[in-house]
């Protein structure tokens, strides 16, 4: 099975193919089922990779697998070929496990969009595009696939264009990343510059024996893209605007997938990291900082949508905490819990919508568990689980990441974890009460059409439910699947500080603090969202506008460059390069003018011309030969 | 054998001269002409002395092609002055400016 690696990617490919030019012809069934099997197949694939390497014995568990020559351009050589370990096999499974689900969900989903063979043909063709970034072997070939899932989320978030919010969203999304991505690339070319290579292997191998200069300069430009993509300060904000887009996309993209491929890239070139203290550390404190940034707003939130697009952004602050601090193994395993509950949470979130007739604002539901069974018991099960609720997942994967904070000596950044704890359980809580529990404020219209949604919908979110439920089990096991990968994460549980039993305890008693003050106020006194804003004034609205970052940015950043373009646009375009273009016009012009007196058609001049010709060059052969 | 070559390059030159000035300077199209068969009658005189002067017969033969070459010249030349003459109404080549730029 290893040899048929790029099995994996060919299925999507085909469905993209197969979906962009005869979709809407197949009709709404086919299309989608063409696509969901397409994943499916690669999840088949994505097992039996697996399956092969627990054959082989953990030392030998790296494979390079070359397809074919792509680049060779004097001492630039970059071939397309994959890597296969532990670290890309359970990366392949989550992104093709969980892309699967959704591709069954966006079944149902979608059902009544016109433009579905659209639809399944971008949500393939991103597959295709984080399959190859995640089994990469190279920089460049990770870089394609980088840009390429950037292009697909700015195609899905965009997916219905037709509305300006959601075609804005989309090119935010994509220039936002482009500024990371700049980052990265001038990363790569350091990267090559250094190493004369691009070969994950190649590179990893020589790190040592770089200056240290380099690695630092390298770490520090590769985090650049991996703060866009990722959405971390200071570029997170398209990922808010990005729920534009609809809801299985946000799942997918921007929750299990998309959005971790930063954390990924960092996992992969933790020998880098590793051997740049100074990266690592900005790298987790950049995490730690917004995972609690995030959090912040995500209290105050009222489109569902949001509290989740805050939320992803939190945790993935958290991943970045893991990886920042040296805990690799810890960072890919929260990332792939997170991938379960949350894909959980907003394919719950899509249910709910669709149940509401597309109402998103949860000042208007309440009370909707007797209505909508088995979401709601989904939506608990993966609420429980990113509070960090033993023993779902949720609290074994960021337990490892807390853990890991402390005993690096990073306390401050600990602290700071442990808090944002408490403040996802209790911006998550208040999510659940405001929309499952409590008194209902669904409008008389809107509650005709609260149903529970179809099998196509709830199945996935089952699946999800247990996955996020059992999967905090196989927590040893998978770290040490990943050691020979990522190996171990420095700073033993010290003598002194706090024992583990402690440090566990607290954030049981974080996440419960969280959960208790949410039930007080939501449940227990029942304050709307209208009323906590009136009694909160000012602030609230300044947090809740995401501490207007947004106009921050337009101010200093956009505005500016709009007027320079405007600025180039007509002045200087106009002026200066029409003018130099239409000189040249002119000039060549007023030339043939003066030469056109040359034509008189008066015979005798031109015999005239004819003889002094004659006689200059007679001249200058003599005068050459050496005569005259 | 007694005129030494010089006086027959230089009578030559002279024609030659002759010639071009004429090609220049006069505006009948058949005075233009007469100049031009001046013009390779000085070229076959300078031929033929320089052909003397080798002992060689090199000279004459080309002189003769030469004149072959102008008969054949002649005749085009003259019929196209007199298709101008029909056409213009004149021979003077300062009146045919049709190609005016």
């Amino acid at each position: 099975m290893l040899d048929y690696v790029w099995l994996i990617v060919l299925f999507p490919l085909v469905g993209v193919l197969i979906n962009a030019f005869f979709g809407y012809r197949l009709g709404r069934r086919a299309s989608g089922i063409i696509a969901t099997v397409a994943v499916g197949l690669s999840f088949v694939v994505a097992l039996g990779i697996l399956a092969g390497l627990l054959g082989l014995p953990a030392e030998e568990r790296s494979l390079s697998i070359p397809l074919f020559d792509w680049i060779a351009a004097g001492d630039f050589h970059v071939d397309v070929s994959f890597l296969v370990d532990p670290l890309a096999a359970v990366m392949l499974l989550v992104v093709t496990g969980v892309g699967t689900l959704i591709h069954v969900y966006s079944n149902g989903y979608m059902a009544h969009d016109p433009d579905y063979a659209r639809f399944f043909t971008y949500l393939n063709l991103f597959i295709v595009g984080m399959l190859f970034l995640v089994l990469a072997g190279n920089f460049l070939l990770l870089y394609l696939g980088w840009e390429a899932v950037g292009l697909c989320s700015y195609l899905l978030i965009g997916f219905w264009y037709h509305k300006k919010p959601a075609s804005d969203a989309g090119k935010k999304a994509f220039i936002v990343n482009r500024v990371g991505d700049f980052g990265f690339c001038l990363g790569i070319i350091l990267i090559f510059l250094t190493f004369k290579s691009l070969d994950f292997n190649a590179v990893f191998a020589n790190a040592g024996q770089v200056a240290p200069a380099a690695i630092t300069a390298i770490t520090l430009l590769l985090f650049m893209g991996a703060a866009g993509k990722s959405a971390q300060i200071p570029l997170y904000i398209w990922l808010p605007d990005a729920m534009e887009g609809p809801t299985p996309v946000s799942a997918l993209i921007h929750a299990a997938t998309m959005v971790t491929a930063g954390v990924y890239m960092v996992a992969r070139t933790h020998a880098l990291y590793a051997l740049a203290p100074f990266s690592s550390g900005l790298v987790a404190t950049v995490g730690g900082l917004t995972a609690f940034y995030a959090a912040t707003i995500a209290m105050v939130q009222t489109d569902i949508k949001r509290v989740l697009a805050y939320s992803t952004i939190s945790q993935l602050g958290y991943m970045f905490l893991a990886v920042g601090v040296g805990a690799y193994a810890a960072g890919i395993f929260h990332l792939t819990t997170h991938a379960f509950f949350k894909a959980l949470l907003f394919l719950g979130a899509g249910s709910v919508i669709h149940a509401m007739s597309g109402d998103q604002d949860m000042r208007h539901m309440g009370g909707l568990f007797k209505k909508l069974r088995v979401t709601g018991a989904t939506f608990i099960v993966a609420w429980l689980a990113i509070a960090g609720v033993p023993p779902l997942a949720g609290f074994f994967s960021k337990d490892e990441i807390l853990a890991a904070a402390y005993h690096s000596g990073y306390w401050p950044l600990w602290l700071l974890g442990l808090v944002t704890a408490a403040l996802t359980a209790f911006y998550m809580s208040r999510a659940v009460f405001m929309t499952f529990f409590g008194k209902s404020h669904v409008s008389p219209e809107a509650a005709h059409h609260l149903h529970e949604s179809p099998t196509s919908m709830t199945a996935p979110l089952v699946v999800l439910a247990v996955l996020a439920a059992v999967a905090g089990f196989a927590a040893s096991w998978f770290t040490g699947f990943l050691t020979p990968v990522l190996g171990v994460a420095h700073g033993a549980p010290a003598a002194e500080g706090l024992p583990e039993a402690v440090l566990i305890g607290l954030s049981i008693v974080a996440a419960a603090v969280g959960i208790a003050v949410a039930w007080f106020v939501y449940l227990k006194r029942g304050v709307t969202a209208d009323a906590e804003a009136a009694r909160l004034g000012r602030v609230y609205g300044w947090v809740q506008n995401g501490y207007n970052v947004n106009e921050l940015y337009w101010a200093i950043l956009v505005r500016p460059i709009g007027k320079l373009a405007g600025w180039l646009a007509t002045v200087f375009d106009a002026r200066a390069i029409d003018g130099a273009v239409n000189g040249v016009a002119l000039a060549l012009r007023g030339l043939g003018r003066r030469l056109r007196g040359w034509q008189s058609g008066y015979v005798r001049q031109y015999a005239l011309s004819v003889v002094v010709g004659v006689v200059i060059v007679t001249t200058v052969a003599l005068v050459m030969v050496g005569v005259v | 054998m007694s005129v030494p070559s010089n006086y027959y390059l230089l009578l030559s030159a002279v024609l030659f001269i002759i010639g071009v000035l004429g090609v220049l300077l006069r505006r009948n199209a058949l005075v233009i002409f007469m100049s031009i068969e001046l013009m390779l009658n000085a070229v076959n005189l300078s031929l033929v002395a320089l052909g003397m002067g080798r002992g060689a017969v090199d000279g004459q033969v080309l002189a003769l092609l030469v004149m072959a070459v102008a008969a054949a010249e002649v005749a085009v030349g003259l019929a196209l002055i007199i298709t101008l003459f029909r056409h213009q109404g004149t021979v003077d080549v300062d009146d045919i400016n049709l190609l005016k730029g």
